[in-house]
């Protein structure tokens, strides 16, 4: 009515904080302009997941620790951004399967990378490649990687504290240039020139950090990607597989090489076997 | 049965009245005329006559909704406050969560989204206000968009809506060439002529105001505005001597 809506009142439906009536949110005049302004999923009355958790973190003895188990690494050069990630899943000290896709092709000029939860990351990303396609159509120009990942990290920020696990890293070339943006599931995001994520993100920073140059080639980055994962799998159990490359140029990203790295250690560690 | 009452309803030819109805409030209005220049938008407003007590300064048609887009409007006061209001607040949303500023077109897109919606809901009636939104994209580009209470919107190079909208329209459809407003001056210059059609000319009736690229908006002061009707009074008088000879 058109009384309630002008005082702002907002009908308590019984459905929680968060959650709305999904026929409210068609009306709403945001909803045909930008982005998920509603939660996506309504919580039940009374739960209370923050404080839930929060009594989980340890001190009390109960711990739940959420490890994100993989590694990804992402760096701009002079030529585009290089995404390099690994493609083991694993389920405590099960390997629960060694070829996973952890990048996300949301478009030809976004890339998501996916570390944490397999399927908060799968879930999450795949509802901003939504997100994109909807705001393209909506606005017959492909959305920035600065408003993507903005969109990322406000779905996070709106299970803040709830037990979300994401670490990822948005990608692409848009009319500002390369993009590269870091989200994870406290709500940060950060722009910059490289980042890794994941338990094995030490091995491949150092890796990454000392062979980094901003005018290399494109086949001496190709390289320094390939080495930062393997170099992090090999020391950390909770990565391996394959390496899964890409390449984001100015038309789009290219999907490099898939190479396993167990031939690649050997390659790079010659003589030590 | 009477067809104007509800504005949810349809009459059988097909008419949504309170929305016609709206239009005609609009055409009540003063005079608001704009123009799209290469690399300047001009907006020209009648001034409606104050009384003398009042501060004819408190009574702007013109407002500016961000520093890249600016709109004027001719219908309803009160009612417009309300729908700039809630384009301030879109532009700066647009801004937080895009972090870019919002294009001419999007904004225009909000408005007329607002404006629709209150022609669909009961317990409201539609906002008695056309406007014309102006400014610049972020690449540069200027835009003119027009949009009436139905919640339409399209893009012009030259409009004008109120009181004798039809009068100035005709104008400028003689009137408006690219070659013209390629220049700052031959925008501004268009849109007081067109505007002089149907106002008293003089410093006291016209307000002007201008954006270029990058530039916030700007109001023009009445003496310059004088300078650029004498300018126009003085090119009239020599065409019309040399017609004589």
């Amino acid at each position: 009515m058109a009384l309630l809506d002008v005082s702002g009142f907002k009908s308590h439906s019984g459905l929680g904080v968060f959650g709305t009536d999904a026929s409210e949110r068609w009306n709403r005049i945001d909803h045909f302009t930008f982005g998920s302004k509603c939660q996506e999923f309504a919580l039940p009355v009374g739960s209370d997941p923050v404080g839930f958790l929060k009594s989980c973190s340890g001190e009390n003895g109960v711990s739940i620790d959420l490890n994100h188990g993989t590694t990804t690494l992402a760096f701009k050069f002079r030529h585009g951004v290089i995404v390099a990630v690994d493609s083991r899943a694993s389920a405590g000290r099960y390997i629960a399967s060694k070829d996973v896709n952890k990048v996300i092709e949301i478009n030809p000029y976004l890339l998501g990378t996916m570390s944490g939860s397999a399927a908060d990351c799968q879930y999450w990303e795949r509802l901003l490649a939504k997100e994109c396609r909807l705001y393209k159509l909506r606005n017959k120009e492909r959305i920035s990687v600065s408003a993507a990942s903005k969109l990322l990290c406000n779905m996070m920020l709106g299970y803040r504290g709830m037990g979300l696990s994401v670490g990822s890293m948005i990608c692409g070339w848009d009319k500002k240039g390369p993009g590269l943006y870091y989200v994870d599931d406290n709500g940060t995001r950060l722009s910059g020139r490289m980042f890794s994520t994941g338990c094995g993100n030490g091995y491949a920073y150092g890796v990454v950090d000392s062979g980094y140059r901003e005018d290399m080639t494109v086949e001496e980055a190709y390289e320094l990607g390939l080495r930062g994962i393997t170099h992090a799998t090999h020391r950390d159990a909770y990565s391996g597989g394959v390496v899964n490359m890409y390449h984001m140029q100015e038309e789009g990203w290219i999907k490099v090489c898939q190479e396993d790295v167990s031939d690649l250690i050997h390659r790079y560690k010659k003589g030590m076997f | 049965m009477s067809y104007d009452r509800a504005i949810t309803v349809f009459s059988p030819d097909g008419h949504l009245f309170q929305v016609e109805y709206a239009q005609e409030a609009v055409k009540k209005g003063s005079t608001v005329v704009g123009v799209r220049g290469k690399t300047i938008v001009v907006v020209g407003v009648e001034k409606k006559s104050v009384a003398k007590l009042q501060d004819d300064r408190t009574v702007r048609k013109i407002c500016i909704l961000d520093d890249n887009v600016f709109m004027a409007f001719a219908g309803l006061t009160a009612d417009a406050r309300i729908v700039i209001n809630r384009a301030r607040v879109g532009c700066q949303s647009h801004r937080l969560t895009v972090e870019d500023p919002v294009t001419v077109e999007y904004i225009t897109r909000f408005i007329s989204n607002l404006k629709q919606r209150y022609t669909q809901s009961n317990g409201r009636r539609p906002f008695g206000i056309s406007s014309l939104i102006t400014g610049f994209d972020f690449d540069g580009t200027p835009h003119l968009y027009h949009t009436d209470p139905s919640g339409t919107y399209h893009a012009w190079k030259a409009n004008a809506i109120g009181r004798s909208a039809k009068t100035v329209r005709e104008f400028l459809e003689k009137n408006y060439k690219d070659e013209h407003v390629a220049s700052d001056e031959g925008a501004i210059r268009l849109a007081i002529k067109a505007l002089l059609e149907v106002v008293q000319s003089g410093r006291k009736n016209i307000e002007l105001a201008v954006m270029k690229q990058n530039e916030p908006m700007r109001i023009l002061d009445p003496e310059e505005v004088d300078q650029h009707v004498l300018a126009l009074e003085m090119e009239k008088e020599e065409a019309e001597k040399r017609k004589k000879i």
